[in-house]
């Protein structure tokens, strides 16, 4: 109770899952522009589910592929997850199954990405990837970095968006905490302070 | 490898000291040449705990045995592998390995596939029992952030180090905790950017203690193909490769020496006189 409590009101208000959202679509925006790559995007891990999910897409695919699922330790992105390593691949269409499972999904068969796992504290919370850079761009060791630099930003950003997710969850819920905020969110509306002073000649009750 | 002869453990008395005296006396200077010149790895039993490797790709040859692990309800379950590679890496690892040491005896140990939420307990399942098995080498090119599971990997790892098992890990540079990379009783592996397999620096910045080639490489990947590719994770069995080198040609070599001949005939320090 005590944690989920926590969660709502570290999480703020109902809306904050959408402001969450657009900082993670405005990473994998800045990751496509920097690598001048096809396309940019951030899995999720569901843990329930055991699934990744694609989460935010920029450039190909961007349209289709958010809510997509697919298994959470398998493949490339699932390998990146499970070992917590960056990995850059080229020529990903010679792995026939990579090929196939790409075109099922996306329709879009990319030839080279970067993988790397997004990290919060302790937890894994999902893959950044970044697909198809130019022909002539030269790969570095220090773009790698560059890659990992953004892999903290977007985990960060997702770190929010899962907080808000239970938040909300919480708030819907039957729970203690759901009433409390449906209490919180009603004395905002009120113009009159009755209510207020009635609540805190409560808490010092209690 | 291990020595059949009990030796003294907890103490020296005088009359113990002929049982250890070592079998090799090292040379003033250790040159590559004496430390794995005319190895092929022949029998150094070699480790890969990874995704599974493909049987009989071109790149990767025989493998001896393909073993999965999985864990349900705390019990681990080994189970003959027969499902191959689940992504491509296992046999990207084994492939660099057969590669530097082209006798040794390959065995995949298979940890991934089963979900991520059972991940955490079976890469311990299977570095576990890959222990108990007595590997030479164990090629990790994993690691986990799960404080939980800290403790028991230190254990496992300083396991290794005494029972003569090498555990080659592949360190990152994440701005969270992992391991079992940063544990002194593994050798960690970074990457650098030059293109011979046999060009490998000690750093003198450790935790990441070696870094070898793990750059735009030519590897064995699934589907009997093969891909490019870049990451720590390919330069950990560089490493892996020259330890079976050199585990073959001085198979008494305990971890802490076989650290020392790493060191010795690194680019940086020794390795190219």
């Amino acid at each position: 109770m005590t944690d989920d409590l926590q969660a709502a009101v570290a999480a703020g208000v109902f809306g904050a899952e959408e402001d969450y959202r657009a900082l993670l679509h405005s990473v994998v925006e800045v990751a496509r522009a920097i690598f001048r790559a096809k396309a940019s995007s951030i899995f999720l891990l569901d843990a329930q589910a055991d699934e990744l999910v694609f989460e935010a897409v920029a450039g190909e695919g961007a349209d289709t592929l958010v809510g997509k699922r697919f298994p959470s330790s398998t493949g490339i992105a699932g390998w990146v997850l499970v070992t917590g390593q960056p990995l850059v691949i080229e020529d990903v269409a010679a792995d026939p199954r990579f090929g196939r499972d790409a075109a099922e999904s996306t329709g879009f068969v990319p030839k080279g990405l970067m993988a790397v796992p997004l990290l919060h504290e302790e937890r894994s919370l999902g893959v950044l990837e970044v697909l198809d850079r130019p022909k002539d761009s030269r790969f570095t060791l220090a773009e790698m970095e560059l890659l990992t630099l953004f892999a903290n930003q977007a985990a960060i950003a997702l770190d929010l968006l899962q907080r808000a997710r239970r938040a909300q969850s919480v708030l819907r819920g039957e729970g203690q905490a759901a009433v409390l905020a449906r209490l919180a969110a009603k004395l905002e509306e009120r113009a009159d302070d009755g209510a207020l002073r009635f609540l805190q000649v409560l808490e010092e009750l209690l | 490898m291990t020595s059949e002869e009990e030796l003294p453990a907890w103490s020296l008395p005088a009359d113990a000291i002929d049982k250890i005296t070592l079998p090799t006396r090292w040379p003033e200077r250790v040159t590559r040449e004496w430390a794995w010149g005319g190895s092929t790895g022949k029998a150094v039993r070699v480790c890969v705990l990874d995704s599974g490797v493909e049987p009989g790709h071109p790149g990767v040859g025989d493998l001896t045995n393909a073993v999965a692990i999985k864990v349900r309800d705390g019990e681990t379950i080994v189970e003959e592998d027969n499902e191959g590679d689940l992504c491509g890496h296992g046999t990207a690892c084994a492939g660099i390995i057969r590669e530097l040491a082209p006798e040794c005896e390959l065995h995949s140990v298979r940890v991934l596939g089963a979900g991520f939420t059972g991940s955490g307990a079976a890469l311990l399942a299977g570095l576990r029992w890959s222990i108990e098995h007595g590997f030479d080498v164990i090629n990790m090119s994993l690691s986990t952030t799960k404080q939980k599971f800290a403790e028991l990997l230190h254990e496992l790892a300083d396991d290794a180090y005494f029972k003569r098992t090498m555990l080659i890990a592949s360190a990152h540079n994440m701005p969270v905790e992992s391991y079992p990379w940063k544990f002194s009783s593994v050798i960690s592996v970074g990457s650098h950017e030059l293109a011979d397999p046999f060009t490998f620096f000690y750093n003198p910045n450790p935790p990441v203690e070696f870094f070898a080639r793990g750059y735009n490489l030519d590897i064995a990947w699934v589907g009997g193909g093969r891909l490019r590719a870049t990451g720590n994770s390919f330069a950990t069995p560089h490493i892996a490769g020259i330890a079976a080198l050199i585990l073959g040609k001085h198979p008494e070599l305990t971890p802490f020496q076989l650290k020392s001949v790493l060191h010795l005939t690194a680019t940086n320090v020794g390795g190219n006189e």
